[in-house]
This record gives C-alpha cells, structure tokens and sequence, in this order.
C-alpha cells in the first residue's frame, strides 16, 4: 500500500494527502474526496443533474459495492486454485508494501508473541510460534496482486487457514475470520469464511523458504492468493471467528471489501 | 432485391429515420459509461503507472483517490456491460450491423478515405455508412469486447484464470486493457470532430432523423 500514497495525485504533497485521506480528515470531507474531482463538472452537463457533488452519489457508489461484494461471492469457487509458479518465476526482490516505511514495520519478538484466538471457536487458548510452528505446513509459489495494479510473484509457505479452524474448534459457518494487526493505526481486516476455507489460504509463517522477515509480516501473515493484497494481513496479532461484519482498516475508507481474484 | 426495392418506396413516403430510437438510447448510455469508465479508469491507473513518465491530471480524473477511482470503474462497469450486451444482441438481431457494417473491403476503405480528406465524400445518406465508418465502427466494437474481456482477466485472474491466460497472463492483460482505452480515446477523438463537421449526424443520433 506504500506505493498507494505515493501515486494517488501527481503534483500533490504526498505525505499530505496521505494523512489527509486516511486519518486526519473528517468522514464529510473523505467523503468529499471520493466523489469529488474536476473532471466531474463534465458529467454535471452531460447528465443535467449534481450527482457527483452530492451525498448521494458517495451512497450509491457504496451500495453497488456492496452488491459487488455479493456479485463476487457467487462468482468465488472455492474448488478454483490461484495459478502457481515455478521457483524461476519469483520476483527478486519482493517488494515491501505496506502505508508506512519499512523501519516503520512493527518489531515484533517472536518470544513473547502470542496468537490470541475468540470469538465462535471452542478452544481460546492462544498458541506461541513453537507451537504453530508444529503444525503441518505447505509451500505455495503465487501471484500477489496490489489493488494498485501491480503484481509480484512470492513464495510462502505456512498452515492452511481451514486446518487451524478445525484445530481450533471453529464454527466455520460463520461468515467472517477478522484480523486485527500490529502495523501502525490498527490494521484489521475481515475475510470471509468461504475464502479463509480455502485450500490455498494459509497461514504463513515463511517467505523463500526463510522465516517470515520483519518486511514481509512476521511472525505471521494471512496468504490468501484468492484476494487482493491488502485481503493479506501481516503481523497477526488475533483472530476472531465472528458473524459480524467489523469493517477494516482499508474497507472503511472504501475499498471493496470482498476484493477477491 | 424485392425488399430492397420495398424498402426504398417505404422511404420514399416516409420521412427516413436514419438511427433507430434502440441505438439513439444505447448510443448515449454507453457515451455516459465510457466516458466514467476512462475518467475513473485513468485515477486507477495512476497507483501504479504502466508507464513511469505517464500520469493523468487530476484534472482528468475521476474519484479522487485510488478507493474512489475504483468506486466509480466498478459501478459503471454495470452500465457499459449491461448495454453493451443488450446492444450487441440487438445489433445482431436486427441484422443492423450486418446490413450497415458490412461489406467492408480494403480497397473501398482506402477509395473513402481519399474521398474524405479531399472532401469529395457525399454525406447525402446518412443512412449508409460509408467504407471508412463501417470499419471504425466494426473495429469500435472488438476493442469493446476486448477491453471487456481484459478487464474482466484482470479483475478475477483467479477465477477467470483461462480468459487470463488467454491474455497472456495478468501483466499483459493490464497492458491489453490499457492500450484498447487508448485507441477508444483516439476512436472518440475522430468520432467528435467528424460529428461536428458534419452536424446533421449528430443531430440524426439525438432525434433520429
């Protein structure tokens, strides 16, 4: 998402805007952000009515997104298998990505680390990375695609998401696993039951065959080869298994929630 | 021959209607899609250039930031998907665009062109298209499948897996969809001004006649 920040408006202060756009802006002026936009004055004519300066066309941008998000759901097989690359095809180097620097990555002692696990399961405990460590693992070569565009090819290798649900006793017909993260200002995201089932969606705890380096995620991050990056979360700190929908950090400021590939 | 014959008595008493009212309405809702779909497609293509020295203006695009750009794309990708269809079956249907579109030869494409640009082309009829229109406008509609077809690769490369190997897999998929935005610019580019020069057409498009 770094590179998000960086591109949004050629010509226009960068940092500024950044914080402009996610934090210190108020929800009315986001909003003004979204639908507004020079080029708009054009549409005003050709369709005779305001409909990009009002509230009401942030309203049905949203709606239709939602639709999508259901359009998507039924368009998601869960039997169909994000394409995968032989070793050759990786991107050296892999890029960072994240809506702060790499110094800024959070620092987190695998030591001390644990992962909390609530909601609808029916073992709380959390696990240390020893203990994850032991479960089985598998490697998979894929595409990581930025909602920027962008795509990088990596190697991950980790737990599937669907074998640590049964471990844990999850109630997998919930509708949502959502997680909460260490990166800075709170990163979380909800990713849906259907999704997280997948065989392919792992819980990744190595990167090119090495332990998950603080660039990429460690001590654990979210491979979900079925979603767009930012439907990745890296540095997990919690899991919940819930029904209900609690948003994320990227969702909120209108991206798609359901962004699958 | 008999109902060609037919139909130009029918014309003859008649007053011609030159864009039927299906076209004259599917017309203008895609030049409202299009035209959202390139504004908000160019904010999108601004997180992450194809080009490193090619950026759009805020000037020119639409949804503010990349959430918003996206926003835009995939609402109005509804509206240009459900007409475009529905112009498509109606367009073979009718057997309009066998009867205006075809038959396009080279020969006559270039005999047309010269015609045009030493103004010696007669816009008597608007009603038969002549080489150079039939081919932009066949060709206008296969980039329009086309960049439907890449965006929808580029979309679920997941999913639509074969459609994007079809492509050539996602990177090339994203250039594909670039490039028949492009050459839809430079097709409306042509579209305008040849409609401004030769006035009665765009009036024919607006009250059909």
């Amino acid at each position: 998402m770094g590179r998000l920040r960086k591109l949004l408006i050629p010509g226009v202060d960068k940092k500024l805007l950044v914080k402009d756009a996610t934090r210190a802006m108020p929800d009315l002026v986001r909003r003004r952000f979204i639908t507004g936009g020079a080029s708009l004055g054009a549409l005003t004519l050709l369709t005779g009515c305001d409909v990009v300066s009002s509230d009401s066309a942030e309203e049905m941008l949203k709606r239709v997104s939602k639709f999508n998000d259901a359009v998507q759901a039924l368009i998601f097989n869960p039997y169909a298998l994000a394409p995968t690359f032989p070793e050759s095809a990786i991107t050296k180097p892999f890029p960072f990505n994240g809506y702060y620097e790499v110094d800024d990555a959070p620092d987190i002692d695998g030591k001390d680390w644990k992962l909390e696990v609530s909601g609808l399961v029916e073992n709380k405990k959390p696990w240390t990375l020893d203990e994850l460590y032991k479960l089985p693992q598998q490697k998979q070569i894929t595409r990581h695609i930025c909602v920027e565009g962008w795509s990088a090819i990596g190697s991950w290798t980790g737990t599937p998401l669907s074998y640590f649900l049964k471990a844990i006793g999850a109630d997998t017909s919930a509708k949502y696993c959502w997680f909460q993260c260490a990166d800075r200002d709170g990163y979380n995201s909800p990713l849906d039951m259907e999704s997280a089932l997948h065989p392919q969606t792992i819980m990744a705890f190595k990167f090119a065959d090495e332990i998950l380096p603080r660039a990429y995620g460690y001590p654990m991050k979210i491979r979900v080869p079925t979603k767009l990056g930012f439907k990745n979360p890296k540095y997990v700190l919690s899991m919940e298994v819930t029904n209900d929908y609690k948003g994320g950090y990227w969702e909120d400021q209108g991206y798609n929630s359901f962004s699958g590939n | 021959m008999a109902s060609l014959a037919a139909t130009e008595q029918h014309t003859a008493t008649a007053p011609k209607v030159i864009q039927p009212a299906w076209v004259r309405l599917m017309h203008w809702i895609n030049a409202v899609a299009i035209i959202l779909m390139i504004l908000s497609g160019l904010q999108i293509y601004n997180a992450s250039p194809l080009f490193r020295s090619l950026t759009f203006s805020s000037s020119i695009t639409l949804g503010g930031w990349l959430a918003g750009g996206l926003l835009w794309h995939f609402a109005a990708m509804w509206l240009l998907m459900i007409n475009g269809l529905a112009y498509l079956i109606t367009g073979f249907a009718t057997g309009r665009f066998k009867k205006k579109l075809l038959p396009i030869s080279p020969r006559g494409v270039i005999s047309d062109a010269v015609a045009a640009l030493t103004f010696k082309l007669s816009h008597d009829d608007l009603s038969k298209y002549n080489q150079v229109q039939r081919l932009l406008y066949a060709g206008i509609i296969v980039v329009g499948i086309v960049i439907v077809l890449s965006g929808l690769s580029i979309w679920k490369p997941v999913q639509f897996q074969y459609l994007t190997a079809l492509f050539g897999g996602y990177d090339i998929a994203r250039y594909v969809h670039f490039f028949c935005m492009s050459t839809i610019v430079a097709f409306l580019t042509i579209h305008i001004l040849l409609a401004v020069l030769v006035p009665k057409s765009l009036r024919a498009m607006i009250i059909g006649r």
